[in-house]
Formats: structure tokens, C-alpha cells, sequence
């Protein structure tokens, strides 16, 4: 893998949009020399001593709050979680008090996980530390962007080139955001597959085939990245029921069959088993779903350490 | 009792059709002549260089009083009126509580009386509450001085409700005007596109405007009552009322500045002073727009002036109030979007910000005939200036037209014949 001389200079990571494909390809190769770190019997390393790292989380989180603490651990940080669960308007006090509070403890890195769309860039306009954006509204969710990137080129050596299918709830999904920018910037060519209600055409624009039928596609492509089925679109009449949804767009054995022989599977959870995707897939040799959250903690590991030693 | 004389300066009165160098007299509140050698007076300014004009009207603005009088106030707003040139506004109903009742419509020109600024006429709402299920007291809130109806902030979503609405407002021969946004495709936050996808927000599309606007009109063909769109900014909005007013309705309809000059590729910043109802729009849109002012589809200007406070800008792009202040930079923006490109002529856009507004709303102001009202703007269209909110006299800075190099100022404005504001030369030095 050519390395590219490349200066880090962002002191935040808010989306994976602004990134240009050597920033991408750098973030990756940082995440490569740090995924050696969890190899070790001491699983620790010294790069953020002495630093502190808030995760502020507005919203539910296990995987990617759990995946963060644990980076910051790993490069021995000081960990302060604060979660809250809803806006901060529920409790009188705005995002922009609430994290100049948190800042004026003598805070580095500030990584937000918040409902709302655009709160990472609110916050790095307000804030002088840096931040991290963990997942935005249906914005933007880079580290989930960064760790299937990385999933994918340590699976099959590279990006360019490759077709990946995103398919279920792409409207309302940050992750299919932030994997539609990191691939197609890498050079591969995203297929994203669901119901008009929940894939808009505005998609196109955005550099990517937009797709309704998961049939006549699932055959071309060498990944499939299976998204969440949220439950409560139903009432609010995205698609009709789960058993309808399962039929037009799960990924059931029946269709894995007509796939290519090494296609990639890949969800970023947490599943619906046997909605979205069959457990026989999920859990067979071709699913890299525990690799993506093995590689998340790399991944993580690089962002915190690169925005706090740009320059 | 006293007379102001206005000398040097190029009168423009589309209600009358003038376009000339001469002087104007005000005497007693009431125009008085428009001539050579007219005077003495006990009071004259010199408009060299200046065009003068019937005072300008917006008969869209919120002064958030009662209720939120932190944002603005009448006072406030009337005093950012006069500082834009305005003499005659309309504030909208969505207070706190709501103009819905004679009471409140008697307080607000109580309270305008009481500034002595501008003149402030209240709109009343359309429905009690602004909650779009009963009919407010048109009638009574009418005979009290409510210069038109509207539920503005949201539009009257039940078409049984409108429909009497349209029936029982008829009888007064006001007007109705709507915010026309059908409530189960609006609720979010921006323009629904390519920008709001990339941005993750929820979208306002466009069809959202257009169905109300569709829907009024289908009403409307065979009750008759004056019917006004507000804040119009789709290409099929200005569609639907060019079609209606081939068939002869009776649809007027306004726009705002920031619908003629922004799109909303503005919002890619989450900066939330990109953020209104209705939202910005598509290039497309802004072009439609610009069209329907030119083959006369769009009716007047008007700046929708929605004042909030810092903080409450200051949130995540989705949980922002919408709503831009526009009273005090209004006529530098609208000369940039329509004047200075050759769209509109000079008299054309102060017919759009005088006498045309008044005829909406029946107001015998927005012309200099003998006797009229002295309502009069002095506006210098060669001042350069930079917009600086920090520097505006109303309450409110949530302007995403900061910093902006304009040209074009109201330098006096005169109510009643009385000079209410004059141009400092501090104020625009930058």
C-alpha cells in the first residue's frame, strides 16, 4: 500500500463530504498502524496522554459511545461520558451552553452523537476544542464511513472499482451518507436500493445509481451494506409492513445465491435478524459485521488521534 | 399648523404617474403641492440628488407584541420601519396571544398611535386562536381598523374552514391572505432537494405551497372574495396565479426579498439566518419569481420581517424559529434583485412597495395626490452602504444579508408630515 505524504491539517471531523480521497486514504492507513495496538497484551499506547476526551452523546447509543470510550482509553485519555438523552432543549439549556461548559473544564476532543442535523458543525463553529461527530441527525455518521471503508479495503486490497450496494432506509440514514461520499470519493460505484419513500431521487446528484428494485442489481455487486429497518416509518407510511419490506428488500438466502461468489456483507447494527438480512448471512463467512466493529476501534483511534495532533 | 417643504429632488408617484425634478409641499399632514417655487415652509430639506416617493409600505411584517416584546416590539419595529423608509406596515397576527379578537386589534393602533412612528395596521387572524378550526370575529375585528385577515406562520389547512373563510370575509370585501403551506407535507426544515438530502434535514417541497395556492384558487373561482398569497417562492406558485389571474380572480400575491436573491444552497452552513418559511428555494424558483414581478403575476414586495433573539438562532438548524428581519435593508436588496439587473424600473418597484400594497389592503396611503396623507420617502439610490444589523434600530439581528455591499438607502422618512428618520452620516460610514 503506497503511502501518501499527506499533512494532516483538520482539527475536527464532521463529515466525510469535505474529506478528499488522500484524507480518506491517510485516515485509513493511520487506523492500519493503530489496529496493531489491540493485538497487544498491554492494549494501550500513550499518544493522547495527559488529553481529555468528552463523549456528549443526545441519543442512544451502545456500539459507537462504547467504540469511542474505548479508543480514548487505548490512547490513554482522560474519558468523561456525558449522555443525555434528548435535545438540550428538553432541558433548558441549548447545545452551544452546554458544550462551552464542557469546554471550559479544559476539554481536547469533544465527540457528539445528537439528533439533530448539522449539531457537530454547530458545535465546531462555537467550541475552540476539537470535535468529533459521531452521528448527526441523518447527516452524517464518518467513523461509521471510515471503519466499512477500511472493512472494505482490508477485504479486498482495494476501493476503486468496486460496486457496493446500500439498501433499506437511505433518506433517513447517515450512514449511507457518509458511505456514499467515502466510497465514491475512493472511486467505487455506489448502487443505493430501497423504496422511493425512503431513496429519494436527489440521491443522483449526489453521485450515486439510485435503485428500486434490489433484484436486478444484487447480482453486479461485490458489497452489500444491509441498513436498519426503523420500525416507525410504518406509521408514517414509508413502506407498508416489516413483511413487505423483508420481501422487496431483505437480504434472504434465496437472493444471497444469486449474488456474486465473494460478495461482502456488511450491516452497522444493530440488526433486525430476519428482517433486513437472515441470520445464516449474518452470521456465515461472508458477513463482516464483527470486522466492522473490530475495525471501528482502529478507526476511532486515528480520528482522535489525528484531529488533536493537526497542524 | 406646520409645513415641510422637500426641495431639489426627482419625484416619483406611480399613482399618478410622475416621474419629474420638482419640490413638494406638506402642510398639515396632507400633501399639499408638487411644483416649482412653492414655499416658504417652516421646515424644508434638501432632496438633491434624491428620488422622492410615496411612503413605502410592507403589509407583511411580526412586531412579536404583545407576547415576545424581547424580540420586538411595535415601538421597535416601527422605528426599523422609518429606517427603512417604511410609513405604513402590517403586522401580522401571530402573537402571543393572537390578534384574533377586537381587543387586540384595537391595542396595536392604540400602541402605533401611542410611538407616533409609523403607521402600524394590524392584521387579524383568520380563524380563532390560529388553530384553523373556527372562525375569528372578522367582522367585529374588521370594523375596528384589521386592515386584512391571515393566520401567517401557518396557513388555513381545513378546506371547509377556508372555504367559509373565503364565504364570510366577502361580505366585508377584505382580503384574505394565506401562508400557503399544506400542513402534511410541510413540518420541515428546509427547501426539500438536493441540498436538504445532502444535508440530512427534513425537506419543505415545494408542492406544499403549490397544492394551498391550487386549492385557494379552486375555492375562490366561485366565491369571489380578494384572495392574497404570501411570501410566494415556487415556479408553479407564480404558475398557479398567472393561470388564476387569466381567469380573472381575484389573487394578488407578494415576495420577499431573500425569495429573489437566495436559494437554498445557503443552507449548506446550517447557518439557521438562511432559515424561513418558506425556505429558500432553487435557482429555478428565484428565476420564476423574478418573472412573475416582471409580467406583473407577483403583485408588491414584502419583506415578511420575522425578529428573533440570538439564542434562539443560535440552535441546531432544526429546533431554529423561522424568519429573517427585513424592514431595514429591504429596498437596497430588492433594487439589487430587480433594478440594478434591468428586470423592473425604478417606478415599477415603488409601485410594488406603495400603491400597490395599499390598494391590497384598502388604504387610501401610497400616492402624493393633493390631500393625501404625508407620508413620504426621500431615498438616495446612488448611497453605497454596507448591511450591518448591529447598527439597525429595531430589536432583532437574525439578517443572513450581513455584510452585504448594497446600494440604495431611504436617507428621511416622513409620516403625517413629520420627519421621523433622517440618514445620519455616521450611520452608513464603513
Amino acid at each position: 500500500m503506497p503511502h501518501t505524504p499527506l499533512r494532516w491539517t483538520r482539527k475536527h471531523l464532521l463529515t466525510l463530504e469535505a474529506l478528499s480521497a488522500d484524507e480518506l486514504r491517510f485516515v485509513l492507513d493511520t487506523a492500519d498502524s493503530f489496529k496493531e495496538v489491540s493485538t497487544r497484551s498491554v492494549k494501550k499506547v500513550p499518544a493522547l496522554r495527559g488529553r481529555v476526551v468528552v463523549n456528549c452523546f443526545f441519543e442512544d447509543s451502545t456500539r459507537t459511545r462504547t467504540s469511542f470510550a474505548l479508543a480514548a482509553q487505548r490512547l490513554s485519555a482522560d474519558l468523561i461520558d456525558f449522555s443525555e438523552k434528548g435535545s438540550s432543549i428538553s432541558k433548558g439549556e441549548t447545545l452551544i451552553d452546554t458544550a462551552r461548559n464542557i469546554e471550559a473544564m479544559g476539554v481536547d476532543i469533544i465527540v457528539i452523537r445528537h439528533p439533530a442535523a448539522g449539531a457537530a458543525d454547530l458545535l465546531a463553529r462555537t467550541v475552540n476544542c476539537s470535535v468529533v461527530n459521531a452521528g448527526d441527525g441523518a447527516h452524517e455518521h464518518p467513523t461509521q464511513g471510515l471503519l466499512d471503508l477500511y472493512t472494505i479495503r482490508e477485504r479486498f486490497g482495494k476501493i476503486e472499482g468496486l460496486k457496493v450496494a446500500i439498501v433499506g432506509d437511505i433518506v433517513n440514514s447517515r450512514v449511507a451518507r457518509s458511505n456514499l461520499w467515502a466510497l465514491t470519493k475512493m472511486g467505487a460505484e455506489v448502487i443505493l436500493v430501497g423504496p422511493p419513500t425512503l431513496l429519494s431521487k436527489s440521491f443522483e446528484a449526489l453521485g450515486a445509481r439510485v435503485h428500486h428494485n434490489f433484484d436486478e442489481v444484487i447480482g453486479e455487486v461485490d458489497v452489500i451494506n444491509m441498513l436498519r429497518v426503523q420500525f416507525e416509518r410504518i406509521k408514517t407510511s414509508q413502506f407498508p409492513t416489516v413483511r413487505e419490506f423483508t420481501r422487496l428488500f431483505g437480504l434472504n438466502q434465496e437472493r444471497f445465491a444469486r449474488c456474486k461468489k465473494n460478495v461482502f456483507v456488511m450491516h452497522p447494527g444493530p440488526m433486525n435478524r430476519g428482517i433486513e438480512i437472515s441470520s445464516t448471512i449474518a452470521d456465515g463467512p461472508q458477513s463482516g459485521i464483527l470486522k466492522q466493529v473490530t475495525n471501528g476501534l482502529a478507526v476511532r483511534m486515528a480520528v482522535l488521534y489525528l484531529v488533536t495532533h493537526s497542524g | 399648523m406646520s409645513s415641510l417643504l422637500i426641495q431639489n429632488g426627482t419625484i416619483f408617484d406611480p399613482s399618478q404617474n410622475i416621474e419629474r425634478r420638482a419640490d413638494l409641499l406638506l402642510r398639515d399632514g396632507k400633501v399639499a403641492a408638487i411644483g416649482e417655487n412653492l414655499g416658504p415652509a417652516d421646515q424644508t430639506i434638501d432632496a438633491k440628488g434624491c428620488y422622492v416617493t410615496p411612503g413605502l409600505i410592507d403589509v407583511h411584517v411580526h412586531f412579536r407584541e404583545p407576547g415576545d416584546e424581547e424580540e420586538e416590539t411595535i415601538a421597535s419595529g416601527a422605528a426599523a420601519a422609518v429606517a427603512g423608509g417604511f410609513t405604513t406596515i402590517c403586522c401580522m397576527p401571530n402573537t402571543k396571544p393572537p390578534l384574533d379578537n377586537e381587543g387586540q386589534i384595537e391595542f396595536i393602533l392604540r400602541e402605533s398611535q401611542r410611538v407616533g412612528l409609523a403607521n402600524v395596521y394590524p392584521v387579524g387572524a383568520i380563524t380563532k386562536g390560529r388553530e384553523g378550526k373556527e372562525l375569528a370575529e372578522i367582522g367585529s375585528m374588521h370594523e375596528r381598523g384589521a386592515v386584512a385577515f391571515s393566520d401567517d406562520g401557518v396557513g388555513v389547512n381545513d378546506v371547509s374552514v377556508m372555504r367559509k373563510a373565503l364565504q364570510y370575509s366577502k361580505m366585508f370585501d377584505t382580503v384574505l391572505m394565506q401562508h400557503c403551506e399544506d400542513h402534511a407535507l410541510g413540518g420541515g426544515a428546509m427547501h426539500a432537494g438536493v441540498v436538504s438530502t445532502t444535508l440530512g434535514l427534513g425537506g419543505i417541497p415545494a408542492e406544499a405551497e403549490q397544492l394551498m395556492i391550487a386549492r385557494d384558487c379552486l375555492l375562490n373561482r366561485t366565491i369571489g372574495c380578494r384572495y392574497h398569497v404570501q411570501h410566494i417562492s415556487t415556479a408553479w406558485s407564480v404558475e398557479l396565479i398567472r393561470q388564476a389571474k387569466r381567469d380573472g380572480q381575484k389573487v394578488t400575491a407578494e415576495v420577499s426579498p431573500h425569495h429573489l436573491l437566495l436559494t437554498d444552497e445557503c443552507c449548506r452552513s446550517y447557518d439557521t439566518n438562511f432559515k424561513m418559511n418558506p425556505p429558500l428555494r432553487t435557482a429555478a424558483d428565484v428565476t420564476a419569481c423574478i418573472e412573475g414581478v416582471k409580467d406583473g403575476t407577483i403583485d408588491i414586495l414584502a419583506t415578511d420581517h420575522a425578529p428573533h433573539l440570538a439564542e434562539e438562532k443560535e440552535l441546531e438548524f432544526q429546533y431554529a424559529p423561522f424568519g429573517i428581519i427585513g424592514l431595514e435593508c429591504a429596498l437596497p436588496l430588492y433594487l439589487k434583485a430587480l433594478v440594478e439587473p434591468g428586470h423592473i424600473s425604478w417606478m415599477k418597484l415603488i409601485e410594488m412597495m406603495t400603491i400597490g400594497g395599499a390598494k391590497i389592503v384598502k388604504l387610501a396611503k401610497g400616492t402624493l395626490a393633493i390631500g393625501a396623507d404625508a407620508d413620504v420617502t426621500i431615498i438616495d439610490p446612488n448611497l453605497h452602504w454596507k448591511i450591518q444589523p448591529d447598527h439597525f434600530a429595531g430589536k432583532s439581528r437574525n439578517c443572513p444579508f450581513t455584510d452585504w455591499r448594497v446600494r440604495g438607502r431611504a436617507v428621511a422618512t416622513v409620516v403625517g408630515g413629520k420627519i421621523k428618520w433622517q440618514l445620519q452620516k455616521t450611520m452608513h460610514e464603513s
